[in-house]
């Protein structure tokens, strides 16, 4: 090999060689030195830095140990970071709604609406929204107990088939108490338990019964059902007292009927009047075109007198006549005018003016157009009479067996002390509860349900729409679906899933001719939550009944009240209560009084005038409990009102002795309870209890925010009550030149007259974007954390105003004023128009919160997230299983705000390019805008020329509130419209 | 030579160039009385308390003070302001003073500037502790990163405090050390003649090796000028700057183009209201009346006066340009708000303190009543207090939309933070007390001749 050198003294290597011994330690030989230590000097420090450097790290780090197992094969519908939908339904014996199910990594994390479903159409309310986190409560039951300590599910089973073999062995009734049940499988189910124990009874419980509604249609129409309302087809709805966009029977269905009435188009200027009667200032109430205080006494005569002047018309004999302080002469003659398109309905359980309801609607021919009882709805289907005599049966000790099922009498029954002397007397008692509650504890045995997301159901809402519920995740307890106990113990041994799909097969299958297999058939339904039977044969009515009308009438005219009136009512977050201990539902501003975490007896203006009550004093109700007063502008005078669902004791620690339970107030003497009674006495106490408000000042000093007209000056002038907004283009002078962009220029708009302020968006976000829940005294501090709010404010008298609903969140300014005063620009604008904040580079100067108008900005003012002190339950870890991994939890020291969800944003965008085509209009839906039942949100792309935001932007109705500070909002908002005439009615 | 005599009598008690360096020495280098442990212990629980207070803050979070969704600045911007305010007193005085060669200055500037000192001290803590997260805090300086680079927003205001208040604080304290040399020398002179070794050490170390020759005084000299050339566009640049922290946001009452001029103004008017305070107590504890005569105080008065005036006219431009400009947020924030609204008191603590107080010096008598200038000089202080407070407060409170006015109120967190500023201030005037010469003994000698009694 040829040798190649770059110099002499490579090529005579001699001369590199070192001097002899130059570097020979004393008296070693050099060649033993090189021999020995094989570790150069560079190695040396190589060791000595990996060395200290890994002693440091094992020292000084504590290396958390990770759990997470990875997919030894993943499943093909599994991808991390990809969610999962599921079609399935909510219902909890109360609240009902077709939904879509979110889940990532197998966690079930958000409530969507289905839009498949015909029944709901995609829309929610508050309360199903937060269901998602009745799933990861530390309240649920983990096990089967007896006498309230954990047991084996087998010896459980045992003593409870023995102890019923003995009980209908010995001929004692066997009484299964449930809210409605609207499953066509678990009524199967019953009746198979039945077939085995042939004593056995099914009682339907409601605790906010419709009763009457029931029995007046029974005695009027020979069937006890709830007909189908549309107010789709109404020109002219007249509630009395019924809080149909809030919580009466089926609020999710009639929001999305309404609001499509009251939608306004250019092409069509038309809209639903709605008048509503009421004593409480109600959601509903709040929406309605007049609405007029009346005491819940007033309305039978009320309806009595309406009916008079409609037979009158309709050339019918007059019913007896009481005089009321309300003329209706107008309205019988605008209902007279709008036959076959108006829609009468009374919130009440009281008989007698149901049957006069549905009187007046038949003299209007509504039945058949606004009214269709041929497809009756199933929901709360409940007895009270039924009910009271189970209790009178239990107190004789006549019933042997009962088990409570989605009920808790204990605590909503108005006679709750007799009914648990009764059940104490039952040979055996079971609770199905999933979760604690003042019934289950007193039963001897509790067989915890699973969660509706953990469990297989059908639900019939109405009849011949059905849908299915779907389990999205493993039992997260050892807990075992009702159903499947039921059947156990009935000796069945089939899982309820099967039980179901065969259920199915043979009564549901056969019902259509698409599908040609019954897999096919099933898989479809259960994918899209939802099946319909097509050309179904209507419910036999029988022919219109009217003989009762004499006694109703005359039993409306001999009723006698004295003092003042309590009307008791669900309110929008709690609803009746079974809920209690959901942090989310208990820290969500009642959307009239922007209370929360609390009940309270409202009062009228001139009552609390009179008395000298403020807001917050103390007052014994009926010398049965302390509550705070609050003074409610449009309460009727004389009346009081305290909403249920609050004073559980046995729920958690979220909603234990949170407010005081007023079922106890109920009127439960006659055929139905009645929710309002008279003659009730309040006493000062003289000390305060502060609210937790979460809005403080009602009006809007003039200026105008929220931006109104009526209907007739509309259809004369588009842009009627928004000549501002004009104005301020045309005079908006700048400097600057208008920021561009290129790409996508994101938007919003909302339609006040669409919104209902249900809050449904509220919840909604909090649960798409992790946002905290902060506690009583932490809102009392005015420091809510909710990204979106709903601004309430109220005009006119106090004794009957109108009430403004403004959803607001970030308004995403172009100009965004809490942009440049960051001294870290840690709220930066995208490219896209956002206004974004970056958490980690945020250090809380908390100048952006004062230098935004919408005060929209939060601050985290102390560690709210996994923090004992604000996790409101036993379990944060479990909690903590419902948050968003899309949305980073945010910590202590930084601001937040809404982010228009972003990553719903970034989410349809990806999937677009992906897909190689542009992004469709109304692909990307915000959490707030998918929750909405009225479809009141509008989002996209102000780029887009034919998207529907630009539409909506360009609507003369549409203005940014403050839009004369040039700040540029992205989100726009429609006039609010009254289809009112200038004078009152 | 530049003749003061219009000035009248700056230095009386015919003093010789001995008697004053035993009078101003003397302080430094005797035990202090008992009063000096008695006040330097209670200083001490204030500061101890604002300590807990800001342990509490830094541990549990911003949720410990009183502010809310709306009200998102509160007592700790407001002090941060008036201690700022107080701090333009130094400058103000000793600098602007010694440009238009004001040598009657030369009693107070010592004193005045080690307010500055410790008043700016007290300001920087509460925008630091007011952080949501102040371990970041060291994201506000523009410094080369890794993060891209990230850098800060120059265009926010709190950026710019961030550079004005440092530049003001580095500043201030080298105007004021250097101005200290000459007699911290003179201290370490007397300290090898009374044998106190340490002492002479430490002062020897502080003195920077001073040795009285022509020559260093003349570089002294020409030092302390073009430091006091360079510092006195701070006076206004550093208070116009954190005024700007409200002029350039959009909240009525804050956005408004007379807010660097007023706050300036306000600053000084503070500033010298707290001379006042100080320099009176000092002149009666340490017998400093032959330096600080009351003529001496008689000039402050004549110049609150002035600036008292100044004020009234800012707070009525204020309210006229509310009413003129139409905007009925302006209007709102104004005259229902402030003037009668829920904060109707602030405002006219304000406005009784600051515009209508101070007129009494219009009187001769009054400023030579020792007693009523002090009360008074303390009034002007709470009132400058209620100035911010009435600025930050209201303005927050009730803006934009109404569904978001809120009520505000202090905890007790945030007023113990206030008082550990106190405590701090107080400290560090005590130990000034004791360490420093009180009064700048070469400055003073340099006048004595000219217009002591004694021709």
């Amino acid at each position: 090999m040829k040798k190649y050198y770059k110099s002499i003294e490579e090529f005579d290597s001699n001369s590199l060689r070192v001097a002899e011994g130059e570097f020979s330690v004393d008296g070693i030989p050099k060649e033993e030195i090189e021999s020995k230590s094989y570790t150069s000097r560079r190695d040396f420090l190589k060791l000595l830095g990996f060395g200290v450097g890994y002693a440091t790290l094992a020292a000084s780090c504590e290396m958390p140990v990770n759990k997470a197992i990875p997919y030894l094969i993943k499943p093909n519908e599994i991808t991390p970071g990809i969610a999962n939908y599921y079609a399935s339904t909510f219902y909890n014996g109360h609240d009902y709604c077709s939904i879509l199910v979110k889940t990532r990594e197998g966690r079930p994390i958000k409530i969507e609406g289905n839009e498949l479903s015909s029944f709901t159409k995609g829309g929610t309310t508050a309360r199903v929204q937060a269901s998602v986190l009745n799933l990861y409560d530390s309240a649920r039951y983990s096990c089967a107990q007896k006498s309230n300590k954990a047991t084996k599910w087998e010896t459980i089973d045992s003593e409870i088939s023995n102890q019923l073999s003995q009980i209908a062995g010995a001929g004692e009734n066997i009484v299964i108490l449930c809210s409605t049940v609207i499953s066509p499988s678990t009524k199967q189910v019953f009746s198979d338990f039945s077939t085995k124990y042939p004593t056995t009874q099914v009682v339907y419980y409601d605790a906010i019964s419709y009763s009457a509604m029931l029995d007046a249609n029974l005695a009027m129409f020979g069937q006890r059902i709830l007909p189908d309302y549309q107010f789709n087809n109404a020109e002219l709805v007249v509630s009395f007292g019924a809080d149909f966009l809030g919580n009466w029977i089926s609020p999710i269905q009639y929001t999305k009927q309404y609001s499509s009435k009251r939608k306004l188009t250019k092409e069509k200027p038309e809209m639903l009047k709605h008048v509503q009667f009421e004593s409480n200032m109600s959601l509903t109430g709040s929406n309605a075109d007049y609405r007029i205080p009346i005491n819940p006494s007033e309305e039978g005569a009320l309806l009595l007198q309406l009916y008079n002047k409609i037979a009158a018309k309709a050339g019918k004999t007059a019913l007896a006549n009481i005089n009321t302080e309300v003329d209706v002469t107008t309205l019988a003659d605008e209902l007279w005018q709008n036959k076959g398109k108006s829609l009468v309905i009374s919130g009440s359980n009281n008989f007698n003016n149901q049957a006069v309801v549905n009187a007046i609607n038949y003299l209007l021919g509504n039945y058949g157009t606004t009214i269709n009882l041929q497809k009756p709805l199933n929901f709360k289907q409940g007895d009270d009479d039924k009910m009271k005599t189970l209790v009178d049966e239990l107190n004789a000790g006549k019933v042997g067996a009962i088990f409570l099922y989605h009920v808790n009498p204990a605590y909503d029954y108005p006679e709750a002390k007799k009914f648990t002397d009764g059940l104490a007397k039952a040979k055996l008692s079971v609770s199905f509860d999933e979760a604690k509650s003042e019934s289950a504890q007193l039963c001897q045995y509790i067989c915890p349900d699973n969660n509706y997301l953990e469990s297989w159901n059908d639900e019939e809402p109405q009849f011949g729409v059905f849908s299915l519920t779907q389990p999205t995740i493993q039992k997260l307890f050892e807990t075992r679906q009702a159903q499947e106990s039921l059947l156990k113990w009935a000796g069945m041994e089939i899982d309820y899933y099967a039980y179901l799909k065969r259920y199915w097969e043979l009564k549901l299958y056969p019902t259509q001719k698409t599908f040609a297999s019954f897999n096919s058939f099933w898989e479809q339904s259960l994918h899209d939550g939802t099946y319909e039977i097509k050309d179904l044969k209507p419910i036999q009515i029988a022919t219109y009944n009217d003989a009762i009308l004499i006694e109703t009438s005359s039993a409306i005219a001999n009723h006698k009240t004295q003092g003042i009136e309590l009307q008791v009512y669900e309110n929008i977050g709690i609803g009746n209560g079974k809920h209690a201990n959901n942090p989310w539902l208990q820290e969500l501003p009642d959307p009239i009084s922007k209370v929360c975490w609390d009940n309270y007896l409202a009062v009228s203006y001139a009552y609390a005038k009179e008395n000298k009550l403020k807001i917050g004093d103390l007052v014994k109700v009926n010398d049965k409990f302390e509550l705070p007063v609050l003074i409610q502008p449009g309460q009727a005078n004389n009346t009081v009102s305290i909403a249920l669902g609050y004073g559980r004791t046995n729920t958690g620690l979220a909603g234990d002795l949170v407010g005081q339970n007023a079922y106890m107030l109920i009127d439960n003497k006659g055929k139905n309870k009645i929710h309002s009674i008279s003659g009730i006495t309040i006493k000062t106490v003289g000390s305060k209890h502060i609210l937790a408000l979460t809005q403080e000042h009602d009006s809007m000093e003039g200026r105008d925010i929220v931006r109104e007209t009526t209907l007739i000056q509309y259809k004369a002038n588009a842009s009627a009550g928004n000549e501002k907004h004009k104005e301020v283009e045309e005079k908006s002078v700048t400097l600057y030149s208008k920021p561009v962009f290129d790409g996508h220029h994101w938007g919003m708009a909302i339609d006040m007259n669409a919104c209902t302020g249900c809050s449904a968006c509220v919840i909604a976000c909090q649960a798409e974007n992790n946002v905290p829940v902060i506690g009583r005294e932490e809102v009392i501090n005015r420091r809510i954390m909710h990204w979106i709010r709903i601004d309430r404010y109220y005009s006119d008298k106090v004794e009957n105003p109108e009430v403004y609903f403004m959803p607001l969140m970030c308004q995403h300014c172009d100009n965004a004023p809490c942009e440049n005063v960051c001294p870290v620009a840690a709220t930066p604008h995208s490219n896209e128009g956002l206004n974004q904040m970056v958490y980690n580079r945020c250090i809380g100067t908390r100048y952006c919160m004062n230098n935004c108008p919408y005060r929209v900005r939060r601050f985290n003012w102390y560690q709210f997230t996994n923090n004992k002190k604000y996790s409101f339950t036993d379990d944060i870890d479990l909690s903590r299983m419902v948050l968003n991994p899309d949305v980073v939890v945010r910590t202590r020291g930084v601001v937040e705000k809404c982010s228009l969800c972003v990553q719903r944003i970034q989410e349809k965008k990806l999937l677009a390019k992906e897909e190689n085509r542009p992004l469709k209009d109304g692909e990307i839906k915000t959490a707030c805008l998918q929750s909405c039942s009225a479809d009141a949100i509008v989002f996209g792309d102000l780029n887009d020329k034919d998207s529907n935001i630009s539409k909506a932007f360009e609507n003369e109705r549409n203005y940014h509130v403050l839009e004369e500070l040039h700040i540029l909002p992205s989100v726009g908002y429609l006039t609010k419209v009254r289809n009112k005439t200038e004078k009152e009615a | 030579m530049y003749d003061t005599r219009v000035r009248g009598i700056l230095i009386e008690g015919n003093k010789s160039y001995h008697q004053i360096t035993e009078d101003i020495s003397t302080p430094v280098e005797q035990k202090p009385k008992r009063w000096w442990y008695i006040s330097m212990a209670i200083s001490t629980i204030m500061l101890l308390g604002g300590v807990y207070a800001g342990y509490i803050t830094i541990s549990q979070g911003i949720g410990t003070w009183g502010l809310n969704n709306s009200v998102a600045w509160g007592w700790g911007i407001i002090n941060f302001v008036w201690w700022i305010g107080i701090g333009h007193a130094g400058t103000a005085f000793s600098i602007f003073l010694l440009i238009l060669r004001q040598k009657w200055r030369t009693s107070i500037n010592r004193a005045a500037e080690a307010m500055t000192v410790f008043a700016v001290m007290c300001a920087g803590l509460f925008p630091l502790i007011h952080m949501g997260r102040i371990w970041l805090a060291f994201f506000i300086l523009p410094y080369p990163n890794s993060r891209g680079p990230l850098w800060v927003n120059f265009n926010s205001p709190l950026f710019w405090d961030v550079v004005a208040l440092s530049t003001y604080l580095m500043a201030s304290a080298t105007f004021w050390y250097v101005g200290m040399i000459p007699d911290f020398a003179t201290i370490r002179d007397r300290a090898k003649k009374q044998g106190k070794k340490i002492r002479e050490k430490i002062y020897g170390l502080l003195s920077m090796g001073w040795n009285g020759s022509s020559r260093t005084w003349f570089r002294y000299e020409a030092l302390a000028m073009i430091l006091g050339g360079l510092t006195a566009p701070l006076v206004i640049s550093v208070h116009s700057i954190v005024s700007m922290d409200f002029a350039t946001s959009i909240m009525p009452g804050w956005h408004t183009t007379i807010f660097p001029p007023y706050f300036v103004v306000g600053a000084i008017f503070s500033g010298f209201a707290m001379v006042l305070t100080l320099m009176i107590i000092i002149r009666k504890v340490f017998k400093y009346q032959d330096y600080v005569t009351v003529g001496h105080l008689d000039a402050i008065g004549r110049i609150l006066v002035f600036i008292s005036l100044i004020m009234g006219t800012a707070y009525m431009t204020e309210i006229f340009v509310a009413w003129y400009s139409g905007s009925e947020y302006e209007y709102y924030t104004f005259f229902v708000n402030r003037i009668s609204g829920d904060y109707w008191w602030a405002f006219w603590i304000m406005f009784t303190a600051n515009a209508i107080v101070p007129q009494l010096f219009w009187f001769k008598k009054l400023r030579k009543n020792i007693t009523l200038v002090f009360i008074i000089s303390i009034i002007i202080n709470i009132g400058m207090w209620f100035e911010r407070y009435v600025i930050v407060v209201t303005s927050l409170s009730k803006d934009y939309l109404p569904s978001n006015w809120a009520e505000y109120s202090p905890t007790h967190i945030e007023v113990m933070l206030f008082i550990g500023s106190i405590g701090l201030f107080a400290l560090g005037v005590l130990s000034f007390f004791k360490y420093v010469p009180m009064v700048a003994a070469s400055e003073v000698k340099s006048i004595l001749k000219p217009t002591s009694e004694k021709e």
